[in-house]
């Protein structure tokens, strides 16, 4: 008998030391937290166990659904660029990376305590607020932010019930002139037999089905070569049915004899814009119409009643920099309005700071850093970093942020090796800690989005996004057995 | 009284069984037989616990691929040399039909791809080697729509997804772009404020 209970001594005895290996005790296991799973999350996690055999990353996500803007910004009628969603499946369900979602960093757990159960917090929350125009009657109904429309249509929980004013009028403003402005104006011209068959919320579908928009004016603050969108997103729109994208010729004129000096970038956006531009007399009444509108600024939303009936814009002129610096835009003094029911602004998204204990920059929208190592009045803060639009602001594609979290990970691995990595202060897992929660953990996801593609296949779409929380947990409860 | 004994090692056989399905053993305990049927099912595919993690062997690396690694065939005789962001040259050999980025997937080239070659990113962008360059079919429009976004273009640029093999590539050189800091669709560089 007394050998039987050695041997169960000797099994327990490896069985402890392995579980501290795990917790990052005497193995030297280097533990690392991400708050946000969108691609900066993943993709510095991606970066983190690719190059690195020691180190464990738990990705943490206020939502119980991952992957971010990928699933919540990307248009609908894009889904090849959702496609790195595999490969961020890939990497969740190795043991190297775990999901933790419904647990919001900032209100559940605060980050000093994160950060005493790991070596390293990465912070990827990237910006859910946008910026205001700041002008009068901005609060009147029918004006709403890009990133809520966007919302709406993609699913994000808490915007399925917007109430958008789609049917008292037939011309929509956009205040902008980015990809996001490019996506709105898609979705709201494209013709919705198209739309049906992707995985644009149906909610969206009802209400879009009663839309009466036929004209959508996207307007600029400056001229044709300060356009932010990209040359793929604007090609799409002048293909798309039943549509027609109106740029005025004489606004292009004066910029024909330069494009060829431009840099190439610059050049073929504009020589597709001169392309498509036209004096607008090859446009039926039938067709929708995309106008671009370029040197006007949002002055006032006029309003009856509160409901916005148009908006009136004051006319620039652009002053370029003799030393080839930015072009800015002055106002002339001049206005004109033009009569709408519905204004969307779309001139960008805005971070907030989740923490007081976090050094960030409210004017720039930033959190202080260097290289993605966190900064505070000039001092590194060893252990904390920033990763995606949280650290650089919200602007540029996926490939941008990729190569944002990549330098982001190399930082972090450099510490890493050099020990300037604080330990943690203690080896136990945080999810046996915290108490009241209810984390999803990836396996969770895999069921929600199972569950997604099956009521989406019932009405002929990749799926059918569920919009609710409750529901999405109560959908994880239905299948645990 | 003879049972006991056979009992108990019947006991501690159960329970060390019980325990093996954990990962907390360490891989030392095992004995050779029981890592020799073990081998085989996590080459089978079969071992995949529930949070799908393969297991591996002392000293050996878990290879994380971002894409399912293939058998070489015999066919593969179209020599492609990979020079990475740090320098470091490889030579692989893919087969007729092969685009850059899978065969550098396949031999574990560290190549993003994104969007899995359906022309939605710019994460697999290479500069071919100017002789072989000249010998490729020209970008179509959707490819050269998408290298306007990629950072440090030149004129030897390509998405590594759309360069396809062909014999009269062999002995061809790609390399990977440095990693970037930010840019603007116009190359702007943005002043300091």
């Amino acid at each position: 008998m007394s050998w039987y209970i050695s041997a169960v001594k000797c099994l327990s005895r490896s069985f402890k030391s392995n579980n501290a290996a795990l917790s990052g005790g005497r193995r030297g296991l280097t533990r690392i937290a991400i708050v946000g799973s969108g691609p900066a999350g993943f993709y510095t996690a991606h970066h983190l166990i690719k190059q690195c055999d020691d180190v464990r990353v738990d990705i943490f996500e206020a939502l119980p659904v991952p992957f971010g803007l990928i699933r919540f910004g990307v248009a609908p009628d894009h889904p090849e660029v959702k496609n790195v969603i595999n490969q961020f499946t890939t990497l969740a369900l190795t043991d190297r990376c775990r999901f933790i979602g419904n647990i919001n960093i900032g209100t559940d757990i605060n980050i000093n305590q994160l950060r005493s159960y790991y070596n390293g917090v990465v912070l990827a929350y990237g910006a859910e607020e946008d910026k205001t125009m700041g002008i009068k009657g901005e609060d009147s109904y029918g004006v709403f932010s890009a990133r809520s429309f966007v919302s709406w249509y993609n699913g994000l929980p808490g915007y399925e019930n917007l109430n958008l004013n789609l049917s008292s009028g037939d011309t929509a403003v956009i205040i902008g002139q980015g990809n996001v402005a490019l996506d709105i104006a898609r979705i709201l011209l494209t013709p919705l037999d198209t739309l049906k068959e992707t995985d644009i919320c149906s909610h969206a579908v009802d209400a879009l089905s009663f839309s009466k928009i036929k004209k959508v004016i996207m307007v600029g603050r400056r001229g044709p070569l300060q356009v932010a969108f990209t040359i793929k997103e604007l090609r799409e729109m002048t293909k798309l049915p039943q549509c027609k994208t109106m740029i005025k010729h004489k606004d292009m004129l004066p910029y024909k004899d330069i494009i060829s000096e431009l840099p190439r970038p610059r050049k073929r956006l504009t020589e597709l814009m001169l392309k498509t531009s036209s004096d607008g007399r090859d446009i039926s009444n039938d067709d929708n119409v995309l106008e671009l509108l370029f040197c006007r600024s949002p002055m006032e939303i006029i309003a009856r009643n509160e409901i916005t009936k148009g908006i009136k814009l004051e006319i620039n002129e652009l002053i370029e920099d003799a030393n080839g610096g930015n072009t800015t835009a002055v106002g002339s003094g001049e206005y004109e309005t033009i009569d709408c029911s519905m204004v969307l602004r779309s001139i960008g998204y805005k971070s907030r700071n989740i923490d007081p204990e976090i050094p960030f920059d409210e004017k720039l929208g930033i959190i202080n850093n260097s290289k993605g190592r966190v900064v505070n009045n000039g001092t590194t803060i060893n252990g904390l970093y920033c990763s995606g639009w949280v650290k650089r602001g919200p602007t540029g594609v996926i490939l941008t942020t990729m190569n944002d979290a990549f330098e982001t990970a190399g930082s972090i691995i450099e510490d890493n090796k050099n020990g300037m990595l604080p330990s943690s202060n203690t080896a136990r897992d945080i999810l046996n800690d915290i108490k009241g929660f209810e984390p999803v953990l990836f396996e969770d996801w895999l069921k929600i989005d199972e569950e997604e593609k099956r009521r989406g296949e019932l009405v002929g779409k990749p799926r059918e996004k569920i919009v609710s929380v409750l529901e999405m947990l109560q959908i994880i409860k239905n299948n645990k057995n | 009284m003879a049972t006991r004994p056979l009992l108990s090692i019947a006991a501690v056989s159960g329970l060390r069984a019980a325990l093996l399905h954990s990962r907390s053993i360490p891989r030392q305990c095992y004995s050779a037989s029981i890592l020799e049927r073990r081998r085989k099912k996590a080459k089978d595919g079969l071992y995949n616990s529930r949070n799908g993690t393969v297991w591996v062997w002392p000293n050996q690396k878990r290879h994380y691929c971002t894409s399912p690694s293939e058998n070489e065939t015999e066919n593969e005789n179209i020599s492609v040399t990979y020079i990475g962001k740090d320098g470091e040259r490889r030579e692989v050999k893919g087969k007729v039909g092969d685009n850059l980025l899978h065969l550098a997937h396949r031999h574990g080239i560290d190549m993003e791809g994104a969007c899995e070659a359906s022309l939605a990113c710019t994460t697999c962008h290479v500069y071919v080697e100017n002789e072989y360059f000249d010998l490729l079919p020209e970008a179509h429009e959707e490819e050269e729509d998408l290298l306007d976004l990629a950072p440090f273009l030149q004129e030897n640029s390509r998405l590594g997804c759309q360069v396809i093999l062909t014999k009269e590539l062999d002995g061809m050189t790609v390399t990977l772009p440095k990693v970037t800091r930010n840019f603007y669709v116009d190359g702007h560089t943005p002043q300091p404020h």
